[in-house]
């Protein structure tokens, strides 16, 4: 009986464990995401729950602390160990709203995944195309793939019509700290009223 | 109109001689870039003012009126934005030749013809079904761009929105290239006709703002998007526009082609 309880309880692990592991080939990787953002926009009528199922996904397939860096560009080197660790905390939580606040307003996204083109060892964009509806036209979105660990590639940048999301939000954050004659922390401020919204 | 064109060449040859304005907030990164989706600023807040007064107007005309005008059915919507694009293309014409570009001239030129003709006026777009499919939107600062010339500083014009030097002498450009300014100006000129008169001037005005209306309503949840996800949103449409407008010239809407891989480069986190 004790050995029954054990098996069925090493299934469900190795079950769930599946459920959470993506195909490491980018093409794939993208192909799964897309449609698991679907099935949770177009199954999901609650903004809250939507926003707990896409913010899973972030975590798991976005590498949220490389944006992080990228991001803050030059003064990630200007900043102390302690302040890094709160930089970092504060844009996962900015990164997790904006991107589920960007998300749930799509009721039922079309994407195919047309193809992929290997940067380096280290990137692959892989190019898609979110279909034309009444409202808007067709939209082509690649994905900057991070595949420095080929088993467990991670999601780095959307280029939205030639038009990098991770681009604009390094040159916005550079425009509040600049603003601020230089103090990092004010783009913590800034990033706390964003987070508090 | 040639007084015009001299002074605002001269505004912006000032503009151009990296007399960046003290009070700028431009970073050092970008300063220091010599990537092309980067601008130093021109008088930055000066810029944001006109930004806040734009981004007012936008919510109290551009935008009900976009949302007015996503109301009408889809055929109505689609054939307005056909027959503007016709229209339109007599300017990218013009810039396909300026660019050497002969091959999508003649595309463009065939498009043109067939629209004009068999799809009455430009509301229908037989000349896709054809294989003539269309090239992309070309004005006069991507001709300059092509050439080479720098984008120059960032600036904000009140009501046409985000623009830098050389694309604002791409301004005073297009009205030159463009043959329905040209024909509705000239008509004005020669005739002495004000008013309504089918060709008078303007109905270039009604023909660009209908074009910025149905873009506007092609856009507007991106434009919401943006708006709620921004904390500087001057910052975030100046990215934008800079990267967009490097991507028009290169002709391009791979980000292999038009994003600069340094800056991942160094960054390692698995």
């Amino acid at each position: 009986m004790k050995k029954i309880f054990f098996i069925i309880i090493f299934l469900f692990l190795s079950l769930n464990q599946k459920s959470f592991a993506y195909n490491s080939d980018p093409t794939q990787f993208i192909q799964e995401i897309v449609d698991e953002v679907k099935n949770i926009l177009v199954h999901s009528n609650s903004k809250e729950f939507k926003s707990k199922k896409l913010s899973e996904i972030a975590l798991k397939t976005a590498d949220i602390n490389g944006v992080a860096y990228y991001t803050l560009g030059k003064y990630r080197k200007k900043l102390s160990d302690k302040q890094i660790e709160e930089y970092l905390d504060l844009f996962e939580k900015y990164f997790l709203k904006s991107f589920t606040s960007r998300l749930t307003d799509y009721s039922e996204p079309k994407i195919n995944v047309v193809s992929a083109e290997v940067l380096s060892p280290k990137y692959t964009i892989v190019k898609s195309l979110l279909l034309a509806t009444d409202k808007r036209p067709e939209v082509n979105i690649e994905w900057r793939v991070y595949t420095k660990n080929p088993d467990k590639p991670l999601i780095r940048d959307l280029i939205i019509e030639g038009l990098s999301l991770a681009r604009t939000q390094k040159e916005e954050f550079a425009s509040v700290i600049e603003s601020n004659n230089g103090d990092v922390s004010k783009l913590f401020i800034t990033l706390k009223e964003f987070i508090a919204k | 109109m040639v007084r015009r064109i001299i002074f605002i060449s001269i505004f912006t040859l000032l503009l151009q001689s990296n007399m960046v304005f003290a009070g700028s907030t431009v970073s050092e990164d970008l300063k220091e870039s010599t990537s092309t989706n980067t601008a130093g600023e021109c008088f930055e807040g000066v810029s944001r003012a006109m930004f806040k007064f734009n981004h007012a107007l936008d919510k109290v005309i551009f935008e009900p009126v976009a949302k007015g005008y996503r109301a009408l059915p889809v055929p109505i919507r689609k054939g307005t934005g056909n027959a503007i694009d016709n229209l339109r293309s007599l300017l990218t014409l013009s810039n396909h030749v300026l660019q050497g570009d002969f091959r999508e001239a003649g595309t463009t030129a065939g498009r043109f013809a067939i629209n004009t003709t068999v799809g009455i006026l430009g509301v229908f777009d037989p000349a896709a079904k054809l294989g003539l499919e269309e090239q992309g939107k070309e004005d006069f600062g991507q001709t300059l761009g092509a050439w080479g010339i720098n984008s120059g500083c960032y600036f904000v014009l009140p009501i046409l929105g985000p623009t830098t030097a050389r694309d604002a002498i791409g301004l005073v450009g297009n009205t030159i290239l463009d043959p329905v300014y040209q024909i509705t100006h000239n008509t004005e000129i020669n005739n002495g006709v004000v008013g309504n008169a089918s060709y008078s001037e303007h109905n270039y005005y009604y023909y660009r703002g209908t074009g910025a209306v149905d873009f506007r309503a092609k856009n507007i949840e991106s434009f919401d998007s943006l708006e709620e996800n921004s904390i500087d949103l001057y910052a975030s449409i100046k990215s934008l526009y800079l990267q967009n407008r490097n991507k028009r010239i290169q002709n391009s809407d791979s980000a292999v082609e038009t994003q600069d891989d340094s800056d991942w480069e160094e960054l390692e986190t698995n």
